[in-house]
């Protein structure tokens, strides 16, 4: 049994400036396995800032690690060369934020969607190319003959976003980095293209890292979750457990800012404590300290994962009586 | 409780190459002091042309093609345009969506503030001016020494505070916020909802939300109004609308949200909402809805007020009128 992704103590800073360096770490020291087996679906939650862009960037191998190792299938992916980086290529793709802005609005959508096909060399019969795009597109809950032959601006967002994941699907991949996939979609479409995501992991096998700063459906559709702030892991586990009872002063101030669709769950009732910071911190120590009411002198230094239950565990040193744990065994953590 | 807003019959076209495009097909409202009223509906269901008819700030192609808006008896439709530079932030103020994105880069928020001051002719010292934009400022959270500052020194979360700033100066008496938060993080999101309630409250104005979100409207506002393809579907209070929504599509609106308690469970509106310019015959929401009758096909239904005071268009509640 092999994992299909490992992450490495992967560090990601960026430094800009030619003269006087000024760098951002825009991902700290992050360690994620993802099992060959069995698919799931990860959340990774924090607001802008957090990282997690940066993480999905770096699955994908669109940048290099500053430190640390990506494997993919137990290989380094910054040294993948010839099939096996095609291999990666095809079995690891991507759904992005915005519908609108990733088409080529001169290409009809069967263009799209032929493409990888001749691209990866699936197949060479029109006839297969064919049904491969008419199962995807029926698999993301769309009927083929609505939107083959049209052009993007004829279709609506929802669509669009449901055609990105269908042109994924026709690679037959093994993950998906979905990277705010609905949050340009009108909330009637929300839940269907949610739920699309829920049946490629179910039916077709798909593991998806869902990265997103809408609390409400990573609750829905995940069965773990990592909320990272300013690249570093606040808390982490069962998404049940993490946004039912958050520990982490910061989860608990994201947990209380979800606008719920529910007026017996209304603002009023819990008062923020944490103010919006004005300053960045300084780098060291925990790096919510800034913003945090409970912060106090061990804050100082950038605080361990402490372990809560089973499948819980946070990086905050009101909870120094639990057992700590390495970074690098966050992902037995996470339930699949 | 005096109404400040009435809007009756409200008409806007757009008059394309493909031929003309209802926006708004007659939207009927009023609202009262301090209410906050959502108007929610998919992007292209004319929520923001709603909100720049009530400015008059439609520009050609569109037109507004009939109908009244009346703010504290006044009628801004009527009004002439020079009166109506003037109405504008005097009587009604309007944040539209991405109005942190439009703040001059060059010029102090100050400098910003005055100006709007200046062009609405109000005959104060410097200092007194000055004095007003700082309180305002500070009405909403912000530290008096932002005055001096320019747009690039401040969070979003802070610039689109200047914008509700700006837009309290002259103490409206309606206020209309364009997706106010949906750049911003929900931490911050919250925040600004939060000033926007206190400082609606402070200067009595009534506020008009327009978004797709539902869960802000949950937290936020008072009474919703659900538009669908240019038309009002329906009008409830908050309370109503999540607990017993009357109209097909609100109550698939409502079921399609995610909560605590329906973990796993997605409900999406089947189909997709119709184009303005080619719009189905009778009810526009006809084709996707569950309930369709005969007549949902041919006849448009109208507007009309049930017995406990909601807004319904739907043919479903024809006979309880």
């Amino acid at each position: 049994m092999a994992d299909l992704l490992e992450l490495k103590n992967v560090t990601k800073i960026y430094t800009r400036g030619l003269l006087s360096k000024t760098s951002t770490t825009a991902l700290a020291n992050a360690s994620l396995k993802l099992d060959d087996q069995q698919p799931t679906i990860v959340t990774v939650a924090g607001e802008s800032g957090s990282g997690k862009t940066t993480l999905a960037m770096l699955l994908l191998g669109f940048i290099t690690p500053s430190s640390g190792q990506i494997f993919y299938k137990g290989q380094d992916i910054s040294t993948l060369r010839g099939n096996d980086r095609m291999t990666f290529r095809r079995e690891v793709q991507a759904v992005f934020q915005d519908p609108f802005s990733v088409f080529n609005p001169f290409y009809t959508v069967d263009h799209l969607l032929t493409v990888p096909i001749k691209l990866f060399k699936l197949t060479t019969s029109k006839t297969e190319a064919r049904e491969r795009m008419y199962e995807a597109l029926t698999a993301v809950g769309l009927r083929p003959e609505d939107v083959l032959g049209r052009y993007p601006h004829q279709i609506s967002g929802g669509q669009r976003q449901r055609i990105n994941v269908a042109r994924a699907l026709v690679l037959r991949p093994k993950l998906l980095v979905a990277d705010e996939p609905v949050s340009m979609v009108d909330a009637s479409l929300r839940a269907s293209i949610l739920e699309t995501l829920v049946g490629l992991q179910k039916n077709y096998g798909v593991s998806i890292i869902y990265i997103t700063h809408d609390l409400t459906t990573a609750y829905h559709i995940a069965k773990s979750i990592i909320v990272l702030y300013r690249g570093a892991v606040m808390e982490a586990g069962n998404v049940d457990s993490v946004i039912k009872e958050p520990k982490h002063p910061y989860t608990r101030l994201l947990v209380d800012s979800i606008p719920w669709p529910d007026i017996k769950r209304r603002w009023g009732e819990t008062e923020i404590k944490a103010r919006e910071s004005e300053l960045a911190g300084d780098g060291t120590g925990c790096k919510f300290a800034s913003r945090c009411p409970y912060a106090f002198w061990p804050c100082k230094e950038e605080p361990p994962l402490f372990r809560l239950s089973e499948h819980h565990a946070t990086a905050c040193y009101l909870f120094e009586q639990n057992p700590r744990i390495e970074s690098e065994q966050l992902s037995e953590l996470l339930p699949v | 409780m005096d109404t400040v807003l009435q809007i009756k019959n409200l008409q806007v076209s757009y008059y394309t190459d493909a031929g003309r495009a209802t926006a708004l097909a007659g939207a009927t409202l009023s609202l009262n002091a301090v209410e906050k009223l959502g108007l929610v509906g998919e992007s292209g269901s004319g929520k923001s042309t709603m909100a720049l008819a009530m400015m008059r700030m439609i520009k050609p192609p569109g037109r507004i093609e009939g109908g009244e808006v009346i703010v504290s008896d006044i009628p801004v439709t009527s009004l002439s345009d020079e009166a109506m530079l003037k109405a504008r932030l005097n009587l009604i103020a309007y944040i539209p969506q991405g109005a942190m994105n439009s703040l001059n880069p060059v010029m102090r928020i100050g400098a910003q503030m005055m100006d709007a001051l200046k062009a609405h002719d109000v005959k104060e010292s410097k200092k007194a001016l000055q004095e007003r934009c700082m309180t305002a400022l500070e009405s909403v959270d912000l530290k008096r020494s932002v005055f001096r500052m320019y747009a690039h020194e401040l969070s979003g979360g802070m610039k689109q505070r200047v914008c509700i700033a700006i837009s309290i100066l002259l103490k409206p008496k309606v206020i209309i916020c364009d997706e106010p938060t949906s750049a911003l993080d929900v931490v911050t999101q919250r925040q600004v909802m939060e000033t926007i309630d206190r400082v609606q409250k402070e200067i009595g104005a009534a506020v008009i939300l327009i978004g797709h979100d539902m869960g802000l409207m949950a937290q936020f506002v008072d009474k919703v109004a659900v538009l669908y393809a240019g038309r009002l579907m329906e009008v409830s209070t908050v309370e109503e609308m999540f607990t017993d929504p009357k109209h097909p599509y609100a109550k698939a609106l409502i079921n399609s949200l995610p909560n605590l308690d329906n973990k796993g469970v997605f409900k999406g509106i089947p189909g997709i909402a119709p184009s303005i310019l080619r719009l189905p015959s009778g009810c526009p929401f006809h084709p996707r809805c569950t309930q369709v009758m005969e007549v949902c096909r041919t006849k448009i239904p109208e507007l009309i007020t049930l017995a406990d005071g909601r807004s319904v268009a739907c043919h479903l509640f024809s006979e309880e009128a």
